[in-house]
């Protein structure tokens, strides 16, 4: 069977291209301390040693439209061309094209639809850059071929957190059962407390600390109780009017399992956001 | 109260670089062109069926025209969504990083919890 050789989730700050390759007068200030951050973060990763990427976001109203939104959706194709003209436009990311593993696309839709989630699917999907940050911050390369499952956090009526978590706990159970020899990773990028398009947008800091360093804390410590207990699909509007994004961190709270404490916890308090980068080794911290 | 209508128009002019500049320069006349012409496209059909029943009330028609994201954030149309296509028609006459962002911010300091409903 395959083995989950890393279980990631960060946020996923489409500024971080176009910071951390800016020069001279162009360079933010805080480019230099991202960038060491991240590159710590990549290596957590690169240490794991993976074959393939199960990757998990949200598309930001490219490709699913309301005239026929999904849920939850995974990605069947063998390529996923990536990134779109607005977010070349507005963020300066590069188009690119990733390879897809098909054989696991198969495998996740047919165990998930088994186990009570009627996954929807897509056979061409270009993905944007809930998926495409996490391949630039973590492999840069591009080189490994991934499984891309898309939640709603965008477009109300939403699922449940608690079924965003159970989703994740799902996901877990039907890679390990993957009938392969290949070493998967599971990341999934989401957000911490975020405003777009709200009075509270852009400021110096996410617009809810205190919100951040909880939710830092219940992820860093896998702790799924407390985690459920507090959030709900209306208490999420109160940190934030884009704050839904965070139960793809529940989703990855789920995945790494409850009570597991992640190997690897940074954050960095930035202008609009706070970033969060977290790493589980389930078999263990390779070596 | 068409919502919906509202992003269909927000989502669709975003994503074309030629409506983008349309909308920032001609804003009544690209309005009136759209929902007379692009409303009801059935955008998953590659065929070109369209639906017969898609229009904006006047509120959402004139909030339009008027550049006016306050208003559109107040008839419930996704901030996101209104957020992009605003970024990508005015911040390049920012003067300073982030200017354009702010100011969108600032001009929403009245709205409270909870914002209008989004849902569609």
């Amino acid at each position: 069977m395959a083995s989950i050789v890393a279980v990631i989730a960060s946020t996923h700050h489409p500024f971080y291209y176009k910071a951390s390759t800016a020069t001279g007068e162009d360079r933010p200030p805080f480019a230099d301390e991202w960038t060491r951050k991240i590159l710590a973060f990549r290596e957590t990763l690169t240490r794991a040693n993976p074959d393939v990427l199960v990757m998990v976001g949200s598309d930001h109203f490219h490709q699913l439209w309301l005239d026929n939104m999904p849920q939850f959706l995974v990605g069947k194709a063998p390529f996923y061309d990536a990134n779109w003209y607005n977010e070349e436009r507005e963020f300066g990311l590069p188009r690119m094209l990733l390879k897809g593993q098909e054989d696991l696309s198969a495998h996740v839709l047919r165990a998930g639809l088994d186990a009570g989630f009627d996954l929807a699917f897509s056979n061409e999907l270009r993905i944007d850059h809930s998926i495409t940050c996490p391949i630039i911050t973590l492999r840069p390369e591009a080189d490994l071929p991934i499984v891309p499952i898309y939640t709603n956090i965008f477009a109300p009526p939403l699922p449940q957190p608690s079924r965003f978590v159970k989703l994740g706990e799902t996901i877990r159970q039907i890679v390990e059962q993957w009938p392969s020899d290949l070493r998967v990773a599971i990341i999934g990028t989401g957000h911490l407390s975020l405003e777009l398009g709200g009075p509270r947008q852009f400021g110096p800091h996410g617009p809810d600390p205190e919100f951040d360093r909880r939710a830092v804390e219940w992820i860093a410590s896998g702790d799924l109780d407390n985690c459920l207990r507090e959030v709900t699909l209306d208490s999420l509007h109160s940190p934030g009017n884009a704050t839904h994004g965070f139960m793809d961190f529940m989703l990855m709270m789920g995945v790494a399992g409850a009570g597991a404490k992640a190997d690897h916890v940074d954050t960095l308090d930035l202008f609009h956001t706070m970033e969060a980068y977290f790493t589980w080794y389930p078999n263990g911290v390779p070596a | 109260m068409s919502k919906y209508l509202l992003n269909k128009f927000l989502y669709t002019v975003d994503r074309d670089p030629e409506l983008v500049e349309r909308y920032r320069d001609e804003p009544r006349e690209m309005v009136t062109w759209w929902e007379a012409e692009r409303a009801n496209s059935v955008l998953n059909c590659h065929t070109g069926e369209a639906s017969t029943w898609l229009r904006f009330d006047d509120a959402e028609r004139e909030a339009l025209i008027a550049h006016d994201h306050v208003r559109l954030f107040e008839l419930g149309a996704h901030p996101f969504l209104t957020l992009t296509l605003f970024i990508a028609m005015f911040e390049r006459d920012n003067t300073e990083p982030l200017e354009y962002q702010k100011a969108y911010g600032m001009r929403l300091a009245h709205f409270a919890l909870p914002y209008p409903d989004i849902a569609t």
